[in-house]
């Protein structure tokens, strides 16, 4: 081997050795569409306890759920659904209760144009020739979409117009190019400064549809781990319902105590 | 064994298949023809060009074509002023992002073959008299024939095989652009392993047969 191969092939070996941080470490799964929340709670759980390591891991719901149970070393759960972590605890591998983090709202949303004055029965306009939602079949903001459609009245004139975003970030960025020309996003994504400049966006009224309920568990391996009641400790105050709260989700009464 | 769903995806998925297959094959020819025989300095932006699809995320490209195709892009404003209509969530839309996708997958074995033939063959077809149109199709093309079948069978089963594009720009529409690799994509993520699997395996068993086809009928093939 030549000098130059010989080095690059040590500093390869250098680089796969170095250990990667071995402290006392935290993986929170996180729905990808919690991810901007969750970033602040991390920083604040950072700030007060520096000797943790505390790793958020952002996906769907559904691909964390199928991560634990081919053995992901993830500490806690934040689900985008009640749904999942419940059975997650049945199947043993999460450590009862699931509680209730965080409630997300819908809405209507736009990039181009003003979204304020708009209602659902509004989208039945033939002047929207795509529209975006999440994919109802697994994205929980898709199938409570779908729900919200029905119950205003307009599905069988939007159906034929829709376009499937395959998570609820995938469904913003779809409106955002300009490519359809209004969507069914999460108010939490709406607020987001990225979408909250560009467009504008109206609430859809959460009696049309089940609660967008999210719900976190503790993993069974992480059940006795100090670090874990840590950080779900900070859940419990109200900076933290502020932080999760400025990102556009209400947080039940009962839920964080 | 196969939902109604499954059957309007796969028979999508072919049809993608085969139209950006035969576009590619039409498209791709002179492209590697210039690459095996120009002396130009800019057959190495250009090889590098048509190649890096082969080392970008498919994501990547995807984000980029839903952007450049949309409204605001400079693609989906030609599109547009031609009377086309924007091109994500369309079935011409998934045409052209397979083109880009596939392009190197056949532009390679093409480009071998026309590199393997010798110059001194064209040359003497040239002294019978036959004009460089006639030396192409009737010297070159039948000299490379192993290539081109390398190549379309390459270009069909990638097709069939994408996903990471489809999924940024198609939308998932059934019929228009939900296609086998997006169907599985959701079984799996609505939890249905059975109908995942049936499909996976389907594509499995595709993806090797004609993988074997063209080792069995070109065991030399080194180019790919």
């Amino acid at each position: 081997m030549t000098l130059p191969v010989r080095r690059f092939c040590a500093l390869l070996l250098i680089v796969a050795l170095v250990p990667a941080s071995a402290n006392d470490r935290l993986l929170l799964a996180t729905a990808a569409n919690f991810k901007p929340a969750m970033e602040e709670l991390a920083a604040a759980f950072r700030a007060q306890h520096p000797d943790v390591s505390i790793e958020p891991v952002y996906a769907s719901t559904g691909k964390l759920a199928a991560q634990i149970r081919k053995g992901a070393p993830f500490d806690l759960f934040f689900a985008a659904d009640m749904q999942t972590p419940q059975e997650l605890v049945q199947e043993g591998l999460a450590a009862a209760p699931v509680r209730v983090y965080a409630r997300g709202r819908l809405v209507i949303w736009r990039a181009a144009g003003d979204a304020a004055s708009l209602a659902l029965a509004d989208l039945a306009d033939p002047r929207f020739t795509r529209i975006a939602i999440a994919n109802p079949r697994h994205a929980p903001y898709g199938a409570r979409a779908v729900e919200a459609l029905t119950a205003a009245g307009v599905w069988t004139l939007v159906q034929p117009r829709l376009v499937y975003g395959e998570n609820i970030g995938q469904t913003a960025q779809f409106v955002h190019s300009g490519n359809a020309q209004v969507g069914i996003i999460a108010l939490s994504q709406a607020r987001e400064p990225e979408l909250a400049q560009r467009g504008s966006y109206a609430l859809i009224d959460d009696a049309l549809h089940a609660p967008l309920d999210q719900g976190y568990v503790v993993m069974r391996r992480a059940a006795d781990r100090p670090a874990a009641a840590r950080f779900t400790a900070l859940l419990a105050t109200v900076a933290a319902r502020r932080i999760i709260e400025r990102h556009g989700y209400t947080v039940p009464p009962a839920a964080l105590e | 064994m196969f939902s109604e769903a499954d059957w309007i995806a796969l028979r999508l998925t072919l049809q993608l298949a085969a139209i950006v297959t035969l576009l590619l094959l039409v498209l791709a020819t002179p492209l590697a023809w210039w690459l095996a025989r120009t002396r130009s300095w800019w057959s190495r932006p250009v090889a590098a060009l048509v190649a890096l699809p082969l080392v970008l995320p498919p994501t990547v490209l995807g984000f980029y074509l839903l952007v450049a195709l949309g409204p605001e892009g400079p693609l989906g404003r030609i599109t547009e002023a031609l009377g086309l209509g924007l091109l994500p969530f369309t079935f011409p839309g998934l045409v052209v992002a397979s083109l880009i996708y596939s392009l190197p997958f056949v532009v390679q074995p093409l480009r071998a073959a026309f590199e393997g033939i010798d110059e001194a063959t064209l040359e003497e077809a040239a002294a019978l008299g036959a004009g460089a149109l006639d030396r192409f199709f009737s010297v070159v093309l039948p000299l490379s024939r192993h290539g081109i079948a390398a190549g379309g069978v390459l270009g069909f089963v990638h097709t069939i095989g994408e996903f990471g594009v489809v999924l940024m720009i198609g939308g998932s529409i059934p019929g228009e652009t939900r296609v086998v690799s997006v169907q599985i994509y959701d079984h799996v993520e609505a939890f249905d392993y059975a109908q995942a699997h049936g499909l996976s395996a389907l594509l499995l068993a595709l993806s090797f047969g004609a993988l074997l086809l063209l080792y069995t009928l070109n065991p030399r093939l080194r180019s790919v």
